[in-house]
């Protein structure tokens, strides 16, 4: 269970952790920098089990891996939107970062509400509003990628059966 | 790898397939895919540059294996923070070139022989058409200008891919947009097609989709505009733009290419979720307003608006013809006296070029700083910080906030001809005004 943080569309890779923060990839130093230029305050106030909601093609722009590590190492426990840029999709899966697309969702959690979300079943609660919704499941690939850990240890678990 | 497989599934159909669809198709061993399949496909390069890079290497070590699976096709492009900005960005820079020296890697370039990524592997024929790409940078879909399928990754499918040099897809729908008509408004070049494009779609208009670009105002195009409206594909939120080859590629990449090349071309009964049709001559100068690229109005709407800063160059117009149009508006014309124009050829060969025919020249002589090759400013990253409350008018890709500097200046996209005429008139200004006031 966690505090919603709601941001609006098209939240951009720069917003996520701006370029000016790159010459590094320790997810620590990313994660004291994630969402800054949107919210000054989100990466001193986030806390462990938060929950970011955001509008439609969240993660848009450059293919920055530190986009999706930055909100992981931020402690964040999901984020929800109504869709998401592709990278951004491919990346957060790729390194174990939940993200779940549900526009009802997204349209019935305000700023600061208390969300709880089940990944494996992809049940959203709203425990404020006492409402719940449901995320669309990921596909079956990625459902497989997801279990061995992210794409590195889908990849060793490969080699070594072939 | 293979996931799914709907070859295998009966009563299917054949249907005539685009360009897109082919190349995934060859890559993977199949003779048809349909969109909506995810394959896993042979790849033809597999690139990263100082940023993305580093990222993808602890993710490749992380693997155990020993080599990459072919050192002719990763290719490793010290551009972002280079020459190094700062001490962390040389440590970056350094593990690259490290691995690619440990890995006697074909393609990797030191400063002073480097260029943008993008401008440089066209340039230097490392990627070819019909090739299937993956690189550690969302403007990798540059490559499709050449009739290749090519999509941008992050660090740890780049790290994977270098490792398998396969990478997997969900093959994208195609959408196609037709430029009826070869003749352009002056000055109109792809970046004014992919902005008004951008500008009606929207920003996730074409999200996880392939841009196929046709019709005969394409095929008058030149191969430095087709590299600009591709690159910017992935500003509509697409996985990739692409365009067939015709006479202008084969041209292109007839005195570059070190290996073998297909072409591939859409067949005539393949499927399109959706189709486009534009005239060419109705397309105007477009600007886009902070902080979006989709934000686009015609240059004579933003006409009159106050900038500190001009930025030519990067993957989008970092080009030989988009030096020359720079050149041409500067010819015997001054910068503003309070404007900072910067200008930054794309790669060592287009700077030796512009050199030769005396564009440098001009554009000194007229007051613009000129840089050696490097994404620089174009990512807020060094050589041309916005401090607060400054303006940009920039032939980059993206107006994100803060995306050149501070979080509160702004940036705004236009073609090289706006930006050099912009740069002299001290304000945004159609190239037709300074042009014929001397
Ligand atoms: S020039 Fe800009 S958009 Fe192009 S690769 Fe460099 S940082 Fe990215």
């Amino acid at each position: 269970m966690g505090k919603a943080w709601k941001f609006g569309h098209d939240i951009d890779t720069d917003v996520i952790i701006p370029a000016r923060y790159l010459n590094s990839s320790d997810p620590a130093f990313l994660a004291a920098h994630c969402m800054e230029d949107a919210d000054t305050s989100f990466a001193q106030k986030v806390q462990d089990g938060d929950i970011i909601v955001g509008g439609k093609n969240f993660g848009c722009g450059s293919s920055r891996e530190h986009a999706p590590v930055a909100i992981k190492a931020a402690k964040v426990k999901a984020v929800i939107a109504e869709s998401y840029a592709r990278i951004f999709y491919r990346n957060s899966l790729n390194i174990g970062m939940p993200i779940l697309e549900c526009p009802e969702a997204v349209a019935g959690i305000d700023n600061g509400d208390e969300v709880d979300v089940d990944l494996s079943s992809g049940q959203i609660r709203n425990l404020t509003k006492g409402t719940s919704f449901q995320a669309r499941p990921f596909p079956v690939f990625m459902q497989d990628l997801i279990k061995a850990g992210g794409l590195i240890p889908y990849v060793k678990g490969n080699r070594k059966n072939a | 790898m293979i996931v799914e497989n709907l070859n295998s599934k009966r009563g299917y159909v054949p249907v005539g397939m685009t360009i897109a669809e082919k190349i995934l198709a060859a890559h993977a061993g199949l003779d048809h895919v349909v969109p909506g399949e995810i394959i896993n496909a042979k790849l033809d390069l597999v690139l990263a540059n100082d940023i993305t890079g580093p990222f993808a290497i602890q993710e490749f070590e992380k693997l155990g294996v020993d080599k990459v699976f072919d050192k002719e096709k990763v290719a490793m492009v010290p551009d972002h923070f280079t020459p190094n900005k700062d001490i962390a960005s040389a440590e970056q820079s350094k593990i690259i070139k490290d691995f690619s020296k440990r890995h006697h890697l074909t393609h990797y370039w030191e400063a002073g022989r480097v260029g943008i990524e993008h401008c440089l592997l066209p340039e230097q024929g490392v990627v070819l058409p019909g090739d299937l790409i993956i690189g550690a940078d969302s403007h990798t879909c540059t490559y499709g200008a050449l009739g290749a399928f090519a999509t941008g990754v992050g660090s740890t499918d780049c790290g994977a891919a270098m490792a398998t040099g396969e990478a997997w897809f969900r093959v994208p729908e195609s959408l196609k947009f037709v430029f009826n008509g070869s003749r352009f408004q002056p000055w109109v070049g792809g970046k004014d097609l992919i902005l008004y494009m951008i500008g009606k779609i929207g920003v996730d208009g074409a999200r996880y989709k392939a841009m196929e670009f046709t019709g005969e105002g394409i095929r008058n195009l030149s191969m430095d505009n087709r590299l600009t409206m591709c690159n910017m594909a992935v500003e509509a939120g697409a996985k990739a733009g692409i365009i067939e080859p015709d006479e202008i590629t084969l041209n292109y990449v007839k005195t570059r290419a070190k290996r073998e090349y297909k072409i591939y071309h859409s067949d005539p009964d393949a499927n399109y979720e959706k189709i486009f049709e534009l005239n060419s001559a109705d397309i105007p100068l477009q600007v886009a307003f902070p902080h979006l690229p989709e934000n686009t109005k015609s240059v004579d709407e933003a006409s009159g608006i106050k900038i500190d800063q001009v930025v030519i160059g990067s993957c989008t117009n970092g080009r030989l013809e988009d030096l020359e149009i720079t050149a041409k508006i500067l010819k015997g014309k001054k910068v503003h006296p309070e404007i900072r124009c910067l200008i930054f050829p794309g790669t060592r060969d287009i700077y030796l070029e512009a050199l030769r025919r005396g564009w440098i020249e001009t554009m000194i002589e007229a007051g613009a700083a000129v840089s050696t090759p490097t994404c620089g400013p174009c990512l807020g990253g060094h050589m041309g910080i916005l401090a607060k409350g400054e303006r940009a008018l920039s032939t980059t890709n993206r107006n994100f906030v803060g995306r050149m500097g501070h979080p509160q200046s702004e940036v705004y996209l236009c073609n090289p001809a706006v930006a050099a005429a912009s740069a002299v008139r001290g304000e945004i200004v159609h190239p037709r005004e300074v042009v014929n006031n001397g």
